[in-house]
């Protein structure tokens, strides 16, 4: 199934990692790829670690993947990208969201949250870092953070030649349309 | 067009096409949303019931009236709902029944990862396991079709991967299916000796006549390509084999998995060189292959234990083990889920951790996350609506063998009405000391927000009658119960005081206060001060002790450096719970100061 791709997307309950994936399938779908996407709930939508798996191609049997399969990891958290590395391809890459999060047993004190995270990871693999929540504040709301890393992740995969705007034009609400098509297009000049 | 649905989307879908009329349903992932999206189509009349046997004896009562019927649960649901299911495969129904059971390997969302296809068998009833959301559709639709020409049950089971995966389908209209117009037939319909014991012949000579259909059904299907290795696989498990094997191998890929087309599997046995048995969790297919004289490779090469993906079946089968990078473990520390900022239950588990010379036990819900450091306050947990049996057993036991320790068992509003009504009953009727505590945040909290039999309103959002939990406990006869706002600590604590006074009673608290992320109602609304303005900390008066953060609250930061608590201001609700804690009060409300 070598044409078929994968991608992972991580983060923190909350995130907004599911209107970025639910973007890219949609463009891939209208696009003509199968598509495959797979998503856990229940505990760990309670600000535990998330994962999104978004697989496309010809023809996508699994929906999941193990380690060592992912085509490209999209973290919206630094820890997370450490965390879920593993699921890379040798020759897979990262877009890592500028972002630490801290977790409970962290906020509680009992550990401190690891330094230099994407410094080792980049000497293992090729990572686009993005400041996302400060480009997002600065075009003037900090919840489209997520749109610009949908836009980073859309530059590496190579996808440009699909309408991404009119699509997030129809998804998101009216009066974020404007803000959101600005964070698009910050996130693929990020890469 | 295709559209993008999830599986849990794709029976909802399918129960419409099917000209399904009935559906019921308690809540429990990965099946939920089944449920949530049926009510969103006319023409299907669906509810949430109280627990998961309910929802299927309703959905019995539905089909026996005369029209297709369905009832959906998590898998752990139809140990509670087995009861009506085992004795209604001896049955005779008019419309069609089927029952979606959705397991949960690698116990992502569950307290054990029990195989319920063991059920099929158990039950002597009949099972499709769809694979993909296209094929929730059309199994569905079949389903009905071969439920109604058998007259059997028939279960879907579906698997996490199944449930919440989004894969294309193609949508058709709904086929309405006339009612079969009800009439007495005792002789198929009263489960009473005399009967039971001529429908059990039934039973095997429905069994023989589904083995046939197993051989014609279409979903059994065989794919040939090189012939070395073949593969009988289902459901999700089919399609890591697919991805891993690819043309390396030959499938019989089964959509209808109980009872098994035996002639057709030894016919494709016969015609590969290695038979392998792909399946997640037990040897299910594969005892029933060897019983039946088919030499097979299964749980020897593929494991019993977790879910399974595409790398797991190539290393198995193929010997190939798929490697990623190797990073280093420092580089990340635990993310558990936690209690949400504002969490009412936050003000409940503080102060009972603080008790000594108790056993704390949790149930099946968001409370759950009461044991976790820092709250700690949980000895154990064991299934829905258990806390206060368990806890009425391990009174006695302690009173038996001298152990001087109190029982304090809690769970949730939603979790009361499953089968803690039952668990309570038995604290009130022969009696102890237990101390029984209700979660009500007015809502079914862990699974997204459902409507329960306690919040006034149905699963459609119309209002309904609201069964007062207070009423019902004082109904069973317990005459100490309190109800209070577990937010306001000294409440609380004041609360369990008075509880733990009651040496030879038993005694209900009743904590009652919105879930912080529930759409909230009209009554809510007026009931309670929801007031979320966020709290702040004064940094000069802070004196960096961290007694705030012992309420596991994660709103709250602290700055190593500075030595100083801080609170995030698009996290916090204004709960005020690290405020009552904090010592020397440098925790205000933000327009407070």
């Amino acid at each position: 199934m070598s044409d078929v791709k994968s991608v992972l997307f991580v983060g923190v309950g909350g995130q907004g990692t599911i209107l970025a994936s639910k973007i890219l399938t949609i463009g891939l779908i209208e696009n003509g790829y199968d598509v495959k996407m797979s998503e856990v709930h229940g505990m760990s939508q309670r600000g535990g670690s998330v994962s999104t798996q978004v697989r496309f191609g010809e023809k996508v049997y699994s929906p999941i993947i193990g380690e060592g399969s992912a085509d490209i990891l999209i973290s919206f958290e630094e820890m997370e990208a450490a965390r879920y590395a593993k699921f890379l391809k040798k020759d897979g890459k990262m877009v890592v969201n500028k972002m630490q999060i801290p977790s409970l047993p962290i906020l509680s004190g009992a550990c401190s949250y690891p330094e230099g995270i994407l410094e080792e990871l980049q000497k293992r693999v090729p990572i686009t870092i993005v400041d996302a929540t400060k480009i997002a504040t600065d075009l003037g709301n900090p919840k489209s953070a997520n749109v610009v890393l949908l836009g980073s992740l859309i530059g590496s995969l190579g996808l440009h030649n699909i309408d991404w705007k009119a699509i997030i034009a129809k998804v998101v609400k009216p009066a974020f349309v404007d803000i959101n098509l600005k964070a698009f297009d910050a996130g693929m000049a990020a890469v | 067009m295709k559209k993008l649905l999830s599986g849990d989307e794709a029976i909802a879908r399918g129960l419409y096409e099917a000209g399904v009329s009935f559906a019921s349903a308690y809540p429990g992932t990965p099946s939920t949303e089944i449920l949530e999206n049926v009510s969103t189509y006319d023409g299907m009349y669906s509810e949430w019931a109280p627990n998961e046997k309910v929802a299927m004896e309703a959905a019995i009562g539905a089909s026996m009236s005369g029209v297709r019927s369905f009832a959906a649960m998590k898998m752990v649901g139809v140990n509670v709902a087995a009861d009506p299911l085992f004795t209604f495969s001896y049955l005779g129904m008019n419309g069609g029944f089927a029952f979606v059971s959705a397991d949960d390997p690698g116990m992502h969302s569950s307290q054990n990862e029990q195989d319920n296809r063991n059920y099929a068998k158990f039950a002597k009833i009949a099972m499709f396991e769809p694979s993909d959301s296209q094929e929730c559709i059309d199994m569905t639709k079949e389903a009905y079709r071969v439920s109604e020409k058998y007259g059997v049950p028939m279960m879907i089971r579906m698997t996490t991967r199944v449930c919440h995966s989004k894969s294309l389908v193609e949508e058709s209209d709904r086929v309405e299916v006339p009612a079969v117009p009800y009439k007495k037939q005792r002789e198929k319909m009263d489960a009473v000796p005399a009967i039971s014991k001529q429908r059990r012949y039934v039973v095997e000579e429905r069994e023989q006549k589904l083995k046939e259909y197993a051989e014609e059904c279409p979903f059994n299907v065989v794919e040939m390509h090189d012939t070395k290795i073949g593969i009988i696989s289902a459901g999700s498990a089919y399609m890591y084999a697919k991805d891993a094997l690819g043309d390396k191998a030959s499938y019989l890929k089964l959509g209808f998995t109980y009872p098994l087309p035996m002639k057709k599997i030894k016919a494709f046995a016969d015609s590969v060189d290695e038979l392998y048995v792909v399946e997640e969790l037990d040897p299910f297919m594969e005892e029933q292959i060897r019983q039946a004289g088919i030499p097979c490779h299964g749980k020897d090469v593929i494991p019993k234990i977790d879910e399974l993906n595409p790398n797991i079946v190539a290393e198995g089968i193929l010997k190939e083990k798929a490697e990623g990078f190797d990073v280093p473990d420092t580089l990340f520390v635990p993310r558990p889920p936690a209690l949400c900022a504002g969490c009412p239950h936050r003000g409940f588990f503080y102060e009972l951790g603080k008790r000594k010379d108790t056993v704390m036990i949790g149930d099946i819900g968001c409370y759950a996350l009461g044991g976790a450091a820092p709250l700690n306050a949980k000895d154990l947990a064991v299934c829905m609506g258990s806390a206060f049996s368990v806890g009425h057993g391990f009174s006695h036991g302690f009173e038996l063998s001298d152990q001087k320790k109190r029982v304090v068992g809690c769970m949730g509003d939603s979790t009361f009405f499953h089968t803690g009504i039952n668990s309570l009953t038995e604290v009130a009727y022969n009696g102890s000391n237990t101390i029984c505590v209700i979660l009500d945040n007015r809502i079914t909290g862990m699974t997204g927000h459902q409507e329960n039999p306690g919040t006034g309103y149905n699963i459609k959002g119309e209002p309904a009658t609201l069964i007062d939990i207070e009423t019902v406990v004082k109904a069973l006869g317990i005459k100490n119960v309190r109800t209070v706002n577990p937010l306001d600590l000294k409440v609380m604590k004041e609360t369990l005081d008075w509880a733990y006074a009651i040496e030879d009673e038993p005694s209900v608290i009743i904590t009652k206060w919105p879930c912080v992320l529930k759409k909230f109602s009209k009554e809510d609304k007026e009931e309670f001060d929801l007031d979320m303005t966020p709290c702040a900390v004064d940094t000069e008066v802070c004196i960096g002790c961290k007694k705030c953060l012992s309420t596991g609250c994660p709103a709250l930061r602290f700055d190593n450096e500075a030595k100083k608590s801080g609170i995030s201001e698009t996290d916090c609700v204004g709960c005020t719970v690290c405020m009552q804690v904090c010592p020397v009060h440098a925790i205000y409300k933000k327009g407070d100061k």
